[in-house]
C-alpha cells in the first residue's frame, strides 16, 4: 500500500485531539506510512480517494456531537477501502447501516474474548474501554456485520467487521493497549 | 470561534501537569488549579514531594489554587478528589477537568469516572505521549523543571538537576540499563517547575534540604522566592 492513511478526528473540543487522534498518528508513523488528518465535517471525496486506509478515531465520554452529523459519513456506503472505526468510529460505521445505539458505560481495563482472530487479537485480551454508548446487538447488526468479540451476556459488542465490505469497528481503544492491532490494520492485505 | 470552555486543571506542580496546563491554555479558559495534598507519601494517585508549594506556583502563574487534603488511602483519596472537583465546578463554573495522565490506565480511568459522574468533560492532553518526546518538549519550551525526588536505581546523581538535554541523555542511558520510565511515569522520579513561558513570575529556591539516602532521595524545598521575569 503506497497511499496515505486518512485519520478522521470526530472530537468536538480541540484539546481532545491530543488524547484521541495524536496517539493514533504516533502508531501510524511507526508503520512508516504517510498520513493526513481531517475533521469529520471537512472530509471530501478527494480525501477518501487519496487514502489507502481510513481510521475514524474516538472521542470523549461527554461528546456525542458527531451523531448529529451522521450524514457526513455517507461515504461509508460506497467506500471500497479498509476503514477502522475506534469507539465513536465504530458507532458511526454501524449507524450508517441502520444499527441502533444504546446507553451503556465502561471505563478502564477489561479482559474480553475474541472468538476469531481480529488483526492479531485472539482469545482473552485486556483492552482499554471508554464509552457511554454502544451498538445494540440486534437484527440490524447481525444482518450487516460479523461479531468477533462480545460480552458474556452478548449485550455489548466489542469488535465487528462488515459482512461484505472492509469496514471494521472496535469499541475499545487499541491506541492505548494493543497498538499492534492498528499496525496490522494498516498492513492488511486485500 | 466558539467560546472557550472553562476548565480546572489537576495540578501537582511537576512537569507533567504543568505541560498539560500549557496545552490547555491554548484551547480552554483555565479558571482554577486543583491540588490534592496526600498525607500518604506513597499515594496511588497524587504526587507528594514539595506539593505544599503549589500556592506559590499558582501565584507565579496567576491562577487560584483549590487545595484539598487527603489521608491518601487507596480509594478514599478518590472521594476527596471528587469533592475537590465538585467544589471547583460550583465555585468556578467549570465544564471540564484536565489531567496530566500519561500512560497510567489506573490514574486516567479513575479521573474519567469522576468526571463522567459529575457530567464534566475530561481532558488528558498528554495521554499516550512518548516519554522522551515529553522531556524534549519541556526543554524546547524552556520550562525550568528540577528533579526533586529520585526513587530508582541509577538516578541518584540527578537529584536537584534542572531537566535539560544532558539530563535527557542521562535518562536515556539509565532507561537502557534499568528499563525505567524515562519521564518518571512509574514514580522513578518527581519534578518541580519553577518557571515556564506562561508564568507571570518565576520562582527561585531560597532554601532546601535533602532527605533519604541511596536510591531514594528527596530534595525538600523549604522556601521559594518569587522573582520578576
Amino acid at each position: 500500500m503506497k497511499r496515505q492513511v486518512l485519520i478522521i478526528n470526530v472530537c468536538k473540543e480541540r484539546l481532545h485531539y491530543f488524547e484521541f487522534v495524536k496517539p493514533v498518528e504516533r502508531i501510524v508513523r511507526l508503520c512508516k506510512k504517510g498520513f493526513f488528518v481531517r475533521g469529520y465535517m471537512d472530509v471530501s471525496k478527494e480525501d477518501i480517494d487519496k487514502a489507502g486506509r481510513i481510521i475514524i478515531c474516538g472521542t470523549s465520554l461527554m461528546d456525542s456531537e458527531y451523531l448529529n452529523s451522521i450524514k457526513r459519513f455517507k461515504w461509508l456506503g460506497w467506500v471500497q477501502k479498509p476503514v477502522l472505526g475506534i469507539c465513536a468510529g465504530m458507532q458511526i460505521i454501524c449507524k450508517n447501516f441502520g444499527c441502533k445505539l444504546v446507553k451503556k458505560c465502561e471505563i478502564g481495563l477489561k479482559r474480553i474474548y475474541f472468538k476469531q482472530h481480529f488483526f492479531g487479537m485472539s482469545r482473552w485480551q485486556e483492552v482499554y474501554l471508554l464509552y457511554n454508548l454502544s451498538v445494540k446487538n440486534d437484527n440490524a447488526l447481525e444482518k450487516n456485520f460479523d461479531i468477533f468479540s462480545k460480552s458474556k451476556k452478548g449485550d455489548i459488542v466489542y469488535a465487528i467487521k462488515h459482512k461484505t465490505k472492509e469496514l471494521y469497528g472496535v469499541l475499545f481503544h487499541p491506541e492505548v493497549r494493543h497498538e499492534e492491532m492498528i499496525i496490522n490494520f494498516i498492513n492488511l492485505r486485500i | 470561534m466558539g467560546r472557550k470552555m472553562a476548565v480546572g486543571v489537576l495540578f501537582s506542580g511537576g512537569k507533567d501537569s504543568t505541560l498539560a496546563l500549557y496545552y490547555t491554555k491554548r484551547f480552554c479558559d483555565v479558571k482554577v488549579l486543583i491540588t490534592i495534598i496526600s498525607e500518604n507519601k506513597n499515594s496511588y494517585m497524587f504526587h507528594t514531594p514539595n506539593i505544599s508549594l503549589v500556592e506559590f506556583q499558582g501565584k507565579a502563574i496567576g491562577l487560584p489554587v483549590l487545595i484539598k487534603r487527603t489521608k491518601g488511602e487507596k480509594e478514599a483519596e478518590l472521594i476527596d478528589l471528587e469533592k475537590a472537583v465538585l467544589e471547583a465546578r460550583k465555585k468556578y463554573k467549570i465544564g471540564g477537568i484536565v489531567s496530566g495522565a500519561l500512560a497510567s490506565a489506573y490514574q486516567a480511568s479513575r479521573i474519567q469516572r469522576i468526571c463522567n459522574k459529575l457530567h464534566l468533560e475530561c481532558f488528558n492532553p498528554l495521554w499516550q505521549k512518548d516519554q522522551f518526546e515529553l522531556l524534549e518538549e519541556i526543554v524546547r519550551l524552556r520550562f525550568n523543571a528540577i528533579i526533586t525526588g529520585v526513587f530508582a536505581a541509577g538516578m541518584e546523581n540527578l537529584l536537584g538537576k534542572h531537566i535539560d538535554r544532558s539530563v535527557i541523555r542521562e535518562l536515556r542511558k539509565i532507561h537502557k540499563k534499568y528499563k525505567i520510565n524515562p519521564a518518571g511515569e512509574g514514580g522513578e522520579f518527581e519534578s518541580f517547575v519553577l518557571d515556564a513561558i506562561f508564568f507571570k513570575k518565576r520562582l527561585e529556591i531560597a532554601s532546601y534540604h535533602i532527605e533519604g539516602e541511596g536510591e531514594e532521595r528527596l530534595l525538600v524545598i523549604e522556601k521559594v522566592r518569587m522573582c520578576k521575569k
